[in-house]
């Protein structure tokens, strides 16, 4: 647990050394700022709703940007090496970038939270879909973390992670909307795949067990493929 | 200490490693030895655990590397080729963050990483970017990444490639020191390096060991003639032949350049018989003038060379 620490820490600190964090968090916070708050006065409602409903397609985004490089890099520049070959395990390795990437995606939001203040200052804000929200907000920012981190684990290449990370969390978003493509006898297993209905429900305020047993199991399948991925290099 | 059984590494159809059997004992430094692409790397990989080997076993102490990789990572400090180090970290962040994995305790850190950059003379750099650092620096820190937490076995691939002469020597001293209490492996392609600081020397060729003994016993092994080397003034070359062509034991006499009055001679006897008194005693009685009588050791190059031409 101790290395997990270590190695989180270590990535943690990783992002705000080079200028990548500054100029996602940014990103992050104008492109979310401007589509929430362009329509925010003509909707004359207070409420969070929107801010929430562009999250996965922003996140499917983001994420892969946030993750692309924790083992990319290591592999191109050959780190893994003397990574590997202090006392630590991979799946110390795995879970401490995990947590560092889905960290700094919490800390991206962080700023977000000076929203629903200033909201509840205009009109009554219900604060059980923003809390919910932010739940759901984090537990989907882990769920494309661990899928990024898949995908940086397979190349040595950044961009390629990036654009694979992003292509299967936009496959999870863009499930839900494409449903009616599909054979009806699909239709159950698919509607549930979509990580759209899982964040919708909690962003409502509802926490279900079926939506966090989807988040958790994504972030599970996630981390054992890349155990597996990074295993395989060995 | 570390005990190889068997060991082989096939890459795909390729076999890197093949059928390595070594025993490495406490206190010993070893030196692997071959020419580029024959396997030390990939050993040394396996041996820390990083690769998988296709067959065999490796053991260090009691613990074996396939089944206890955590154990044996734990004894084991590994410095790889060309120190492949984060670019953005300080290197003191660097050397922090390697010490808090290896699990020296908060309160140690800060005079372990003082001891080790005075060890590897890293003062002055502890505040910039690894990647800004040069090559020889950069090595240092790898080094010092190995030595962290004091481990008994140190593992160095190549570790005095890219440094300058008076670097060489530093680390060479640093290894040897180091060498007194602890097992080192260490790999090279510089056969002086080998010479200078391994007790003993394991050669390798297209993944097999070629040749593995104690440094002196290997060039003992190698060289089935000696030579000693002799300048001469005032001396008259056909007398030189017939003269020392009549000593006991000598068995060839050559000329090697041709100085202005100064006459270059190689003698070529066999090995065991030491010529050297009788040499000197003949010129003695003559009025040629000895200016130089040395003895040409066979060095580790030619058994090299020897070993890795003839396969």
């Amino acid at each position: 647990m101790k290395q997990v620490l270590h190695i989180f820490k270590k990535e943690f600190y990783a992002y705000f050394l080079s200028p990548i964090a500054y100029i996602v968090i940014s990103i992050f916070l104008v492109v979310t700022g401007w589509f929430f708050f362009s329509t925010f006065f003509i909707y004359d409602l207070a409420s969070m709703r929107n801010f929430f409903a562009m999250m996965p397609i922003i996140f499917s985004f983001v994420a892969p940007a946030v993750t692309m490089r924790l083992f990319s890099e290591e592999f191109n520049v050959g780190s893994y090496e003397l990574l590997l070959t202090m006392p630590v395990t991979i799946r110390q390795v795995v879970l401490g970038k995990f947590l560092a990437g889905t960290f700094f995606m919490a800390m991206m939001l962080l700023p977000t939270l000076s929203y629903p203040l200033t909201i509840s200052l205009l009109g009554e804000l219900d604060w059980g879909p923003v809390v919910g929200g932010y739940i759901g907000a984090f537990l989907l920012a882990g769920s494309y973390c661990a899928v990024g981190l898949f995908a940086s684990s397979l190349t040595r290449n950044q961009i390629i992670a990036f654009i694979i990370g992003m292509a299967i969390c936009f496959g999870l978003t863009m499930l839900n909307k494409m449903l009616f493509f599909m054979p009806e006898t699909l239709l159950g297993l698919f509607s549930y795949l979509g990580a759209d209905t899982h964040f919708a429900n909690i962003s409502k305020g509802i926490i279900d067990t079926r939506d966090l047993l989807y988040f958790v199991s994504v972030i599970f399948v996630g981390l054992y493929a890349t155990h597996l991925a990074v295993k395989e290099r060995c | 200490m570390i005990h190889v059984e068997n060991l082989t590494k096939y890459y795909r159809d390729f076999c890197a490693v093949d059928n390595f059997n070594l025993d490495v004992h406490k206190g010993e430094i070893l030196g692997m030895l071959g020419p580029n692409g024959a396997g030390k790397t990939t050993f040394l990989r396996m041996l820390t655990g990083f690769l998988k080997p296709t067959e065999g076993t490796i053991q260090v102490k009691d613990l074996s590397v396939a089944s206890d990789a955590l154990g044996v990572k734990k004894l084991m400090g590994y410095l790889p080729e060309s120190a492949p180090l984060y670019k953005d970290m300080l290197a003191y962040d660097y050397l922090k963050y390697v010490a808090g994995i290896r699990g020296i305790s908060e309160d140690k850190i800060p005079s372990r990483i003082r001891y080790l950059s005075d060890l590897c003379g890293l003062n002055n750099m502890m505040h910039k970017p690894i990647g800004e650092l040069s090559k020889g620096y950069k090595q240092r820190v790898g080094l010092a990444h190995a030595m962290m937490d004091d481990p008994e076995i140190l593992v160095l691939d190549e570790p005095t490639s890219g440094l300058d002469p008076n670097q060489i020597v530093e680390i060479r001293d640093i290894i040897r020191q180091i060498g007194k209490e602890k097992t080192v492996i260490l790999s090279t392609h510089i056969l002086s390096e080998a010479e200078a600081t391994c007790d003993r020397v394991v050669i390798i060729h297209k993944g097999k060991i070629a040749a593995d003994d104690r440094t002196e016993n290997l060039k003992v092994a190698g060289g089935q003639e000696n030579h000693l080397r002799l300048s001469i003034l005032n001396a008259d070359p056909e007398a030189v032949r017939k003269l020392l062509g009549s000593v006991e034991g000598v068995k060839q006499v050559d000329r090697v350049d041709d100085a202005e009055n100064v006459l270059s001679i190689k003698l070529s006897y066999e090995s065991g018989a030491d010529v050297r008194g009788s040499v000197y005693l003949a010129i003695k009685n003559t009025d040629w003038i000895l200016t130089e009588l040395s003895m040409e050791k066979q060095t580790l190059e030619s058994i090299f060379r020897q070993i890795t031409l003839e396969s």
